[in-house]
């Protein structure tokens, strides 16, 4: 059974359709990579399946384990393993990016059955994680993305990732707005995170991030529509030859 | 020997008149509403000496002048107060002397409330007078900061143990003329703290008091005192919670404080009293004058609140700089939700040269609530060099609730300089939507980002104060959205 299923979804936003019947399935283990134009619903994807209210789902469904994924609040499906790294996180202002974390953990620990994090151990856990992802100490003391710069806010991202194990790791865009160095150090994060029973959905514009992060599959979405899925030498096709066959196909 | 009987017959009457209807005194509670006999009910029931009694008809009869003047400048609608309807006494059945006489109910009612009396004092080393229904109940501590100097005990006792401090101080912030509130609470206050810190001295514990209401229509009348000799310091904690209950009660509390030279004055307060229910049934209302005098030179006194509670709260805790180089200031969260509504700031005035104060108020307002910050910065003509600093946050959850802010600046000194800022927003749909992503439920997500919000004026709480007052922040947000 897959991880993740997605099953022919339409899906509307104020009456207008976004995503025309996509169909996907990914097993754990693997990486997906999405990639397509502008406007063609990569981003509704990724806020569909994580529950953020506004989208309007005309037909399809989308099974986690097996399990109807629309049944469940955002914060259920969280704690039940699908994570989504934002194209533009918020900033929190007065809560310190430590404190933010501790509390998302305690979230999952809790459904988990499990006690609140003991400090030191939390502490101890972040410390090695931000040394990873080149981070600064000082910066889970910091509000959370309050000032952060473009690279900083993805990184923690990947921290969060990192933190809360998802099951399913949806990363929308997460190679906007970063530099070379930043995008190496995030790529390097995901990778560390990569496991037999770990999917990740990569949405992407360019190539570039699928040099660091190699993906198993390749999907072109346009129109709403996946019109091609591949390995990852599709990719490679794209970068070379843009999109412009699809959408005058379509 | 007729002229003896007479004067006789005259003190009989006399003492007749002055306890009122005899019977009525040995029951626990005042019959409803208020008049001269009631006032003396009271202060008969205190055993109080003849000035206190005196001060007290003086404030009676002054409040009855004040009939048509109950302020009406707040931001605030609520029906009128009918204060013949109140009881304005009501005490336990019988006053204990330690915790161990306690009754083991009374203790239990704590505990549900959420704060283990007992526990939290030996564990946190904090002396407690608890104040149940009006007469404090049990002290602890009392003996080690006896050894210190340190008097806090009931007001009440200090009456007798300390009628000279009692004279000097008592309404000498807050006079009995002061406003329909304070002068209601001079004629009828009940009990409170009393606390002195000797010269030099820096109180080494926490003192708190925890006030409750539990008795059906009984208007609370505390009255504090709080006076710091020169070059002592002190910390001092209120908080209260109460039970649900239908009907609405009124609370007209005054608290004293006089820092004198050098002396420091940390006063912070976590009012959680009944807010009514979802439609605005029941909840208390909260008219409170708190003051503090920066009498001496360099003094300083400083105010914390965190306001959940109460259906109508109007709250001005103020900060008089007198003393050269003295420093005022006011940190305050006020919370409504429902259909609560908050009227709260700061008074500061400056009189003293070189005088500071700042202000920094963080209002939440959510479901059909309303949250005003009304404050006042006055500069006197001798006040050169003064300098105030403001910052006046809002935050609104949801689109039904309202936000103000009023702030009065007035300054006669050309050398003074103040500073006032302010925003608004509002949680979005983003935030919340983010917190879910990362497993959070919408009420958790709403707790961290108010906390985060509160988090300046949260930190300046003692410890385990700021913990106890995080959850409060919590939970008086539960279902202020979705």
């Amino acid at each position: 059974m897959a991880l993740l299923e997605i099953k022919n979804l339409h899906v509307s936003v104020a009456d207008k359709k976004i995503l025309n019947g996509v169909s996907l399935s990914l097993s754990a283990g693997e990486v997906h990579a999405i990639m397509g134009p502008n406007g063609t619903g990569k981003s509704t994807l990724s806020n569909v399946i994580a529950g953020r209210a506004g989208y309007e789902v005309t037909e399809g469904e989308v099974l986690l384990d097996g399990k109807d994924v629309f049944a469940m609040a955002a914060d259920e499906r969280a704690r039940a393993g699908i994570f989504l790294a934002f194209q533009y996180p918020v900033e929190i202002p007065g809560v310190t990016t430590s404190n933010f974390l501790k509390t998302a953990i305690n979230a999952k620990r809790r459904s988990e059955g499990k006690p609140e994090i003991d400090a030191m151990e939390f502490l101890k856990l972040v410390r090695a994680k931000t040394k990873v992802l080149g981070m600064p100490d000082d910066m889970i003391k910091r509000a959370l993305n309050v000032g952060f710069s473009g690279g900083e806010k993805k990184r923690a991202e990947v921290l969060q990732m990192t933190l809360l194990e998802p099951r399913v790791a949806i990363l929308d865009e997460t190679d906007s707005g970063l530099d070379i160095d930043a995008l190496k150090v995030v790529s390097d994060g995901v990778n560390a995170l990569r496991s037999p029973d770990r999917a990740f959905l990569i949405i992407t514009h360019y190539q570039r991030l699928l040099d660091y992060i190699v993906p198993d599959h390749v999907h072109v979405l346009v129109g709403g529509k996946v019109v091609e899925s591949g390995g990852k030498e599709l990719a490679l096709q794209l970068e070379a030859e843009g999109y412009a066959r699809y959408l005058s196909a379509a | 020997m007729a002229a003896k009987q007479e004067t006789a017959a005259a003190v009989r009457d006399v003492e007749q008149y002055k306890y009122g209807f005899v019977t009525a005194i040995e029951s626990d509670k005042a019959p409803k509403g208020l008049s001269e006999d009631i006032v003396r009910f009271i202060s008969a029931k205190k055993g109080e000496p003849e000035w206190m009694l005196e001060w007290r008809l003086k404030a009676y009869r002054y409040w009855l002048t004040l009939a048509d003047q109950e302020p009406t400048w707040a931001k605030l609608s609520y029906p009128k107060i009918d204060y013949q309807d109140s009881y304005y006494y009501a005490a336990p059945k019988q006053k204990l002397a330690s915790m161990d006489e306690v009754d083991p109910k009374l203790l239990e009612t704590y505990k549900k409330l959420g704060i283990p009396l007992a526990e939290q004092a030996i564990l946190a080393g904090v002396a407690v007078d608890a104040v149940f229904d009006s007469v404090s109940v049990a002290t602890t501590y009392k003996k080690k900061l006896e050894e210190m100097g340190v008097i806090f005990k009931p007001i009440s006792e200090a009456v007798h143990s300390h009628s000279e401090l009692i004279k000097k101080y008592l309404g000498s912030v807050v006079p009995y003329t002061d406003n329909f509130f304070a002068t209601l609470n001079c004629a009828v206050f009940t009990d409170g703290s009393f606390v002195y810190i000797p010269k030099g001295l820096r109180c080494p514990m926490e003192l708190s008091t925890y006030f409750r209401i539990n008795e059906k229509n009984t208007g609370q009348f505390e009255r504090t005192l709080i006076i710091a000799e020169e070059g002592s310091y002190v910390s001092y904690l209120e908080g209260c919670t109460a039970p649900q209950r239908d009907e609405n009660q009124l609370h007209a509390a005054v608290v004293e404080l006089i820092a004198l030279d050098n002396a420091e004055i940390k006063y912070s307060t976590v009012q959680n009293w009944y807010p009514g229910d979802a439609d605005g049934k029941g909840g208390i209302f909260n008219f409170v004058t708190k003051r503090g005098a920066c009498r001496g030179k360099n003094s300083k006194i400083m105010w914390t609140q965190v306001e959940t509670g109460s259906a109508i709260t109007w709250k001005y805790p103020s900060c008089i700089l007198q003393g050269d180089g003295s420093v005022g200031e006011f940190y305050s969260v006020a919370i409504t939700n429902n259909r609560q509504q908050a009227d709260t700031g700061t008074k500061m005035i400056h009189l003293g040269a070189n005088t500071r104060s700042k202000i920094i108020s963080k209002g939440i307002s959510a479901g059909k609530a309303d949250n005003t910050y009304r404050g006042l910065v006055r500069i006197g003509a001798k006040a050169d060099g003064a300098r105030n600093y403001t910052q006046c946050d809002s935050l609104l959850i949801g689109d039904q609730c309202g936000a103000h802010t009023v702030p009065y600046i007035e300054s006669r000194n050309p050398t003074a300089q103040t500073e006032h800022e302010a925003t608004t927003s509002k949680i979005s749909e983003d935030h919340l939507f983010y917190c879910q992503q990362r497993g959070m439920t919408q009420e958790e997500a709403v707790s961290l980002i108010v906390n985060g919000f509160c988090r300046e004026v949260l930190q300046t709480l003692p410890m385990e104060f700021a913990v106890e007052a995080q959850k409060l922040v919590g939970i008086s947000l539960e279902g202020s959205v979705g």
